[in-house]
């Protein structure tokens, strides 16, 4: 098997050593949970001679924790598991991510025989190869910190997943396995049948990932809305019941967006960096189109985003209306205003990269004209998202909860306001990204005129309907919160999307392709690809802290009590503090990536086509 | 180098300019809820409508809902006594309240006994309340708790206080029995077993130790008839199998009131009564 052999690489040894300790980890970390189960029954039943029958867990509910089941290691256990599982978080989500649209281009570069394409989605994988060691390591040093810090909270969760945790154990090694291969076998099978064969084997270690990905959202939403138990924590559904809780389908979509938006992020990061560092034009060249498409990849992925967000939101109110209300409008409400700052520069950073971009072609000049409109429109929709729905003003007024709309900025506060915000700043970044794909081509059919006299209408009418519904909805009916209103809103926003990209696809069928200078990009523009991973990490990290937190001191709402020291919800600053932190640790992380991956290089530089 | 010197600083600024804006806004921190201890000795009624209030606004969590912004009746301002009368003989009322303080009560505990209209879940066409019953998870308040939130919620329009302080409720402690000194073959653990289901009131429904009443089956042949796994089941989780010829009467809260300790002693206990 000639393909293992070369696999035995140096590289090759190096990955399967990480996944050796990733199952010493969980060896280990079995054990303690073992250890951990003992002493939660003998704590449970101190001072008794131990005569009667040890305790079968499985025929007792969720156990009483009580301060004294949590080891005290000196610093809050809380930060130490936030810190791990977040850059395991961000890690797997980078991992699982990349193959995904890495077999897309592939498939690209198959169809259309161009071997820019190939090359690029073997450099992809690359950096994501290293990064999932790294991933490994962290789930094995998470579920050890889990089981240490949090005995009694995980001795539970394995007593309702039970087997599934196998499961999930036996697809991280298929999917470890079919990664490998995958990519040691990339220039074995490039050609002919092999190439389709290799595409398969993509699309199965996609399958896998996105597998993993769903187990593991399962464990989050159980803990948010566990389904499949009773109240006191008595197992009565099978396994199917526990993960298929209300939150999970919105959870499972809004990830695997999120994440291909968040992949697509990182490898602009890696292009950008190589951009920068390059000193041939024919390297600026390559990694300035390599940019191109990550950005093209994080800002497809970006645009669905928000809609999938509001159905998590609203099966959150649906499921809970204290938890939807405690996210909302209670004392996580400001992280929203954090939120709203943070995809505000990811819109910001993705349009002023577009526009950037724009200037390789001669035929852009066309637009230039719009774009100060197009800024000036994301910049009005940024400052009615980021104005606060209540004012609450100290911790006395959050006491008696809820405050009350301020009464200036109160109307512009509120969620219709800020839908229709989000939904013309979605409009405008497509109307840049449209622009971007046109500007190189000039259109040959005969229907050009009418064409965009119907796109322009279609702009037109979507950003009245956007405005319409949500001051119909916002004002004119009774009460404050229309998730459901803004379906209107959505169905706009998306048909000019949809609308957008068909059109064009027919418009510009034997365009005329006018010459792109790759590689003349500003460098200005690059730090725009560093902004958006840094922003979209940082959203990760907040988001799911919200996520989290609407727990309050529940470890599994309304089933298992929180009694550790940290079953409080921290002030935004300390929060934003700890994600600032686990962001860095991150970004460092993967800056050695990229110096790792440029190690040894010896990429052919492709001709220039135009 | 100079490449990563610069991106990595410009990532760092952008990364401190979101941690500037997390420490900009109001920083507040979210406690988990007080467990309630008061002195029932010496409890007046102005305390009791005091924890009430406390209660509205913490643990309880009502005032997240039950505020000036439309998401529930704005309890604070509304004259809730009055309200009260006005719901029970409203058109559509099926509840079972008779007065202000079991209509609250029934808010409470069965909110969906009664929909304000307009309030409903939606898509429900106000049959289902969005209002968690308020004395199960997550919120998980005690009677006494209840009592003292029907009492604020009363006294704040100055209307009088119709629920009792809990130390009119405190029955006298039961006598020792002293019976079970007469029976030497009792071991110590079968007394705690005894204690124990007197306590929790296992007595009130089931034929066992001095009790008769057979509104759940005789517990004096329960070994022969089950085993310890089923005793424990039917304890832990008695909705799970419904004893034949039996209403599923039997309440479901044991689990969480039972220590481990507890539960195992009496599981041992029930499981030697073998008639
Ligand atoms: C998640 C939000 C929420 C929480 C928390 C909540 N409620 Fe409610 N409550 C509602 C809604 C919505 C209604 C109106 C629908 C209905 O009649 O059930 C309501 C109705 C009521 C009513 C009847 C009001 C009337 O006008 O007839 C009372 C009394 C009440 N709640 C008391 C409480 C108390 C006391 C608490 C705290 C222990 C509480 N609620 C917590 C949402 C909430
Ligand atoms: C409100 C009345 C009530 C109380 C209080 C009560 N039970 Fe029960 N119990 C019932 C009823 C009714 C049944 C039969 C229906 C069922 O199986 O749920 C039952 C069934 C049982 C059974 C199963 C018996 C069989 O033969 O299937 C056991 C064991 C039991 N109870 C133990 C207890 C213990 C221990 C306590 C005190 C901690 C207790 N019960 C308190 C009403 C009660
Ligand atoms: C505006 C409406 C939105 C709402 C209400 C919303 C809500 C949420 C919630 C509750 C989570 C927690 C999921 C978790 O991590 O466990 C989440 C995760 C996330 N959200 Fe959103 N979101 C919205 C829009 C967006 C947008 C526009 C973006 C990106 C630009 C985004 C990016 C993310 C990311 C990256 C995650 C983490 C995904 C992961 O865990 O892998 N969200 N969102």
């Amino acid at each position: 098997m000639p393909t293992w052999r070369t696999g035995l690489t140096r590289p090759g040894l190096r990955f399967w050593a990480v996944l050796a300790i990733f199952l010493l980890a969980a060896v280990a970390a079995g054990s303690v949970e073992a250890q951990a189960s003992d002493t939660l029954i003998s704590s449970g039943i101190t001072d008794q001679d131990l005569t009667s029958p040890p305790v079968t867990e499985e025929s007792v509910g969720a156990p009483k924790l009580g301060p004294r089941d949590y080891p005290n290691i000196g610093v809050s256990s809380r930060s130490v598991v936030w810190v791990v599982a977040q850059l395991h978080l961000f890690f797997a989500a980078f991992v699982l991510a990349v193959p995904l649209f890495v077999v897309v281009i592939e498939w690209i570069g198959q169809t259309t025989h161009d071997r820019r394409y190939d090359d690029m989605a073997h450099e992809f994988m690359k950096i994501s190869l290293t990064a999932y060691s790294i991933t490994a390591l962290l789930g094995g040093t998470l579920s050890f910190v889990l089981f240490l810090l949090y005995p009694g909270f995980m001795a539970f969760l394995m007593r309702v997943f039970g087997s599934q945790v196998l499961v999930y154990a036996g697809l991280f090694f298929a999917e470890s396995t079919l990664l490998y291969i995958y990519y040691y076998s990339w220039r074995r099978l490039s050609s002919g049948n092999g190439k389709w064969l290799h595409l398969t084997l993509g699309l199965l270690l996609n399958a896998v990932g996105t597998s993993l990905l769903f187990i593991a959202n399962s464990w989050a939403t159980f803990t948010m809305a566990p389904s499949g138990v009773t109240e006191a924590g008595v197992v009565t559904g099978g396994i199917w019941e526990i993960m298929r809780g209300p939150l999970w389908n919105p959870l499972n979509l809004h990830r695997f967006i999120a994440n291909i938006a968040f992949g697509g992020a990182m490898v602009g990061a890696y292009a950008a960096f190589k951009f920068l560092s390059s000193t041939t034009k024919a390297d600026k060249a390559h990694y300035d189109w390599m940019g191109y498409t990550a950005n093209f990849i994080a800002v497809l992925a970006l645009l669905p985003l928000p809609f999938a967000g509001y159905w998590l939101m609203a099966e959150i109110y649906a499921y809970s209306q204290q938890m939807g209300i405690t996210a909302m409008g209670g004392i996580l409400a400001w992280l929203f205003i954090v939120q709203a700052v943070l995809i505000g520069t990811i819109l910001l950073a993705a349009n002023y990269y577009l526009w950037s971009g724009m200037s390789r072609s001669e035929g852009s000049k066309r637009y230039d004209w719009i774009i100060k409109y197009i800024a000036g429109v994301l910049v009005l929709g940024f400052l009615v998202w980021v104005t606060p729905h209540t004012l609450i003003l100290s911790s006395d007024e959050i006491a008696t909860l809820g405050g009350s709309h301020h009464h200036i900025l109160g109307p512009l506060g509120i969620m219709p306001a800020k839908n229709i915000a989000v939904n013309l700043m979605l409009i405008c970044t497509f109307l840049s990204f449209q622009l971007y794909r046109r500007s190189d081509k000039v259109a040959t059919v005969s229907w050009e005129k009418s064409g965009n006299a119907l796109m322009t209408a279609i702009y037109l009418v979507a950003i009245i309907n956007v405005i319409f519904a949500g001051v119909y909805y916002g004002y004119f009916t009774n009460t404050v919160y229309k998730v459901g209103a803004s379906v209107i809103q959505v169905v706009s926003t998306l048909f000019v999307i949809i609308s957008g990209v068909i059109l064009d696809s027919f418009m510009y069928r034997n365009a005329k392709i006018l010459p792109s200078r790759w590689g003349q990009v500003s460098e200005r523009s690059q730090y725009a690809l560093f902004a958006l991973p840094v922003a979209f990490t940082w959203l990760m990290a907040l988001m799911g802290y919200v996520r989290s937190s609407v727990r309050g001191h529940w470890h599994v709402y309304g089933v298992l009590k929180d009694a550790s020291p940290d079953n409080f919800i921290p002030t935004i600053g300390y929060a934003g503090n700890m994600m600032t932190i686990v962001t860095v640790l991150f970004l460092l992380m993967v800056l050695f990536i990229f110096w790792l991956a440029s190690l040894g290089e010896t990429r052919k530089p492709y001709v220039e086509q135009s | 180098m100079r490449v990563l010197g610069k991106v990595a600083g410009f990532s760092l600024l952008l990364t401190l300019v979101f941690t500037g804006v997390a420490n900009l806004l109001p920083q507040v921190q979210g406690e988990p809820p007080e467990e309630t201890t008061i002195d029932v000795s010496s409890l007046t009624m102005a305390d009791f409508t005091r924890l009430g209030e406390k209660l509205f606004t913490g643990k309880g969590t009502c005032a997240l809902c039950h505020n000036n912004m439309g998401r529930a009746p704005d309890l604070l301002a509304l004259n809730v006594v009055d309200t009260s009368a006005s719901r029970i003989s409203a058109e559509g009322y099926e509840g079972d309240a008779v007065d202000a303080a079991s209509y609250i009560r029934e808010s409470m505990t069965e909110p969906s006994a009664y929909v304000v209209p307009g309030f409903g879940k939606k898509g429900t066409d106000d049959q289902i309340s969005p209002m968690p019953p308020v004395n199960q998870a997550p919120i998980q308040l005690s009677q006494m708790e209840m009592d003292a939130i029907i009492a604020f919620l009363e006294s704040k329009d100055g209307h009088d206080v119709t629920v009792a302080l809990p130390t009119a409720r405190l029955e006298p402690a039961p006598e020792p029995a002293n019976d079970s000194a007469a029976e030497p073959a009792v071991s110590g653990e079968t007394a705690t077993a005894a204690d124990l289901l007197m306590n929790y009131g296992c007595t009130a429904c089931h034929s066992i130790l001095d009790s008769e009443v057979d509104i759940g089956p005789d517990l004096r042949t329960v070994g022969a008839r089950l085993t310890t796994e089923q005793i424990r089941q039917s304890i832990i989780d008695p909705m799970s199998v419904i004893a034949d010829g039996y209403e599923p009467m039997m309440p479901d809260y044991f689990v969480d009131e039972l220590t481990i300790k507890e539960l195992e002693a009496i599981v041992k206990f029930l499981e030697s009564q073998n008639g």
